[in-house]
């Protein structure tokens, strides 16, 4: 067995979340429950699916914003297609709409930054504003709460249902399975394949991974598409489980799934981070998002707990680093 | 010479604001150019633009402060809080300016301490000043929140009315902190120590630490500037609301990296003009008021600042290669 390296981020947050849950089970018995469970897993599954491509594009030495508006995009703007044009479009389709529309916005980033070389944050920023702009503008204002059946059929599939002994009900939807899928095939992109290799060179160090061959531009535009892809999917998603569909919903979020990616250790400078970091990254912001109150805590104190988990998150590797640094020289 | 303003991004900005004050004088030539309108819109920019300040100096440094508006909610609230505390218990006249000169003290005391705390974590711990400043963003909202409740803060005393609507020689009070504001900036990044050291640092760190600069310290200094500069800006939107709350001008964050970018202010560090951001600062004005006259909704302004960002970076990138 290999020795634990207490000095990663992975281990801190694990540990962080192993000693939440023990303090919030020894204030509240109940915690440590299925339902708790479930609850967490559910919430993790649009904010997982954003940690993902929001941890591919930091390994790559970017940072994207804007994908937020990208997935409210795609989410009412597939809602209200299907409603005017197809209302009986099943479910795979629709979902396979909104991808594609976060996919082509995603593309407007890739153009932007792989090849007009425009800063990423300044790039991002600015499409944010678009994307939302254009959407409130001229798609629509007005939340749908009377989803198309195919998006309705969707939300009722669930993977788990069961009874409390309290007599409540508790359920996992189907829609965690996109997560896992989605975790599944990035890895694989990742871990397996030369594009995936790629990533990590450009964000290590791009001039290197030019010369040994790596199309950069390639990539970079590959990876905010790919992103984009993502968020359209999380947003559909994110609709179907709400069960509205709310144009203002999901952006300012983004700052929140970076904070959690950032927490699972990958670097903002490029070519380091996990996919094992980034699911307890998410883990942790919604443990914090949702629990915060049973470990006495009270819940107007959740801002500055994430902005302490990030700073702390971020503060020790970054002051390590740093006296290495002072050490060699 | 037509040239030589088109080579500069100062240059082919004031040509841009002069533009849109002419499209938007043209679109709505009574209403644009009334005294009523050129005054709002002199009481209603000075808020953002001193948050754009703030941004473009820790810019400058090859940074970026994501907790001014954060900083300025929370000294803001601090000195509500303060106000409304001590409010009609000291003697003076009832208006409440002693208690008012306190709480501004106060408030830039607290903006002092954000900015500082800012500095610590990039100079001393090494963070990445986004998420330094992107996690403290998230502390000082935060307590501003667990302060109130969430909740507004009212009864301030009358005497903090002036400093967001009052009038200065006719002038408007927030025009006049702005613009001294941007006068002394100005000088300071261009005529001392510290306004060289800031943009070597930025220009090229490793070099700045080369040359035996106290980069800590330099670094220490800017992001505490920033604080105070968001505090004072907390000021004049409590000031104009007259009241003080944890989430008030949360879109002004995203407008005033929008500001500092578009003035030309280089994101990677090292060059940036006070009057770039001056500029920006009066086209987003000239636009989002003159498209306020037109009728056409927040939503599509929103839109429209994202082009003009994107756009404008387009245009640096062409010029910048036509050059090299």
């Amino acid at each position: 067995m290999k020795s634990i390296d207490w000095a990663r981020n992975e281990t801190l947050v694990f540990v962080v979340i192993v000693a939440f849950c023990a303090l919030a089970a020894i204030s509240d018995p109940n915690f440590l429950s299925i339902p708790t469970l479930t609850d967490l897993m559910r919430n993790s599954i649009v904010l997982g699916i954003f940690a993902v491509g929001a941890m591919v594009v930091l390994v790559s030495g970017g940072i994207d914003v804007s994908f937020t508006a990208v997935a409210a995009f795609a989410m009412y703007a597939t809602t209200v297609l299907l409603r005017d044009l197809a209302p009986d479009l099943p479910w795979p389709l629709a979902f396979a709409i909104a991808t594609m529309i976060g996919a082509v916005l995603g593309s407007i980033n890739g153009v932007l930054i792989a090849f007009c070389g425009l800063p990423t944050l300044i790039v991002t920023l600015g499409t944010l504003s678009v994307f939302r702009g254009s959407l409130l503008t001229f798609v629509g204002t007005l939340q749908i709460s009377n989803l198309p059946p195919g998006m309705r059929d969707f939300s009722r599939w669930m993977m788990v249902r069961g009874t409390n002994s309290d007599g409540s009900f508790y359920s996992l939807p189907w829609a965690f399975a996109a997560l896992v899928i989605i975790v599944a095939a990035t890895w694989f992109i990742l871990n397996r394949t030369m594009l995936g290799r790629a990533i990590y060179a450009i964000g290590g160090a791009p001039e290197s991974a030019r010369r040994i061959g790596i199309n950069v531009r390639r990539t970079q535009f590959f990876i905010y598409v790919f992103v984009g892809a993502l968020a359209g999917l999380a947003g559909i998603i994110h609709a179907s489980m709400a069960r509205i569909s709310n144009p203002f919903d999901l952006v300012g979020l983004e700052l929140s799934v970076i904070a959690a990616v950032v927490l699972g250790g990958a670097r903002l400078t490029g070519g380091v981070g996990t996919l094992t970091g980034t699911l307890l990254g998410v883990a942790l912001i919604v443990l914090v998002r949702n629990s915060l109150i049973v470990i006495g805590i009270p819940s107007t104190w959740q801002s500055v707990a994430i902005g302490v988990l990030i700073i702390v998150g971020t503060g020790l590797p970054a002051w390590q680093a740093k006296r290495a640094e002072a050490r060699e020289t | 010479m037509m040239g030589r303003i088109l080579q500069s991004t100062e240059g082919r900005l004031a040509i841009i604001t002069l533009v849109v004050f002419i499209t938007m004088s043209i679109l709505a030539p009574e209403r644009f150019l009334s005294p009523a309108n050129l005054t709002s819109m002199a009481f209603q920019f000075p808020e953002f633009a001193i948050l754009a300040l703030a941004v473009a100096v820790a810019m400058l440094t090859g940074g970026i402060d994501l907790s001014v508006v954060g900083a300025a909610n929370l000294s803001a609230v601090v000195a509500a809080l303060f106000m409304s505390q001590f409010a009609g218990t000291v003697a003076d006249g009832g208006t409440g300016t002693g208690i008012l000169l306190a709480a501004i003290a106060l408030s830039l005391a607290v903006g002092l301490v954000t900015g500082l705390f800012n500095g610590i974590l990039v100079a001393t711990f090494g963070l990445p000043p986004i998420l330094a400043t992107l996690g403290t963003g998230l502390i000082y909202t935060g307590l501003a929140i667990a302060m109130t409740g969430g909740s507004a803060v009212m009864g301030l005393p009358p005497a903090v009315a002036w400093v967001g609507n009052g009038t200065l020689l006719d002038i408007p009070v927030p025009l006049v902190i702005f613009s001294a504001l941007a006068i002394a900036l100005g000088w300071v990044l261009k005529r001392t120590a510290f306004g060289l050291k800031t943009r070597m640092f930025g220009a090229n760190p490793l070099a700045a630490r080369y040359a035996a600069m106290d980069t800590g310290r330099v670094l220490l200094k800017v992001y505490a500037l920033c604080g105070v500069l968001s505090a004072i800006a907390g000021l004049i939107v409590m000031s104009r609301a007259n009241s003080a709350k944890a989430d008030y001008g949360s879109s002004y964050l995203l407008l005033a990296v929008l500001i500092a970018v578009l003035g030309g202010v280089n994101p990677y560090g090292g060059y940036g003009r006070i009057v770039g951001v001056v500029l920006a600062v009066l086209s987003m004005q000239f636009l989002s008021s003159g498209l306020n006259l037109l009728q056409v909704t927040n939503f599509a302004r929103e839109m429209i600042w994202g082009v003009l960002l994107i756009g404008v970076m387009l245009i640096n990138l062409l010029t910048f290669r036509r050059k090299s």
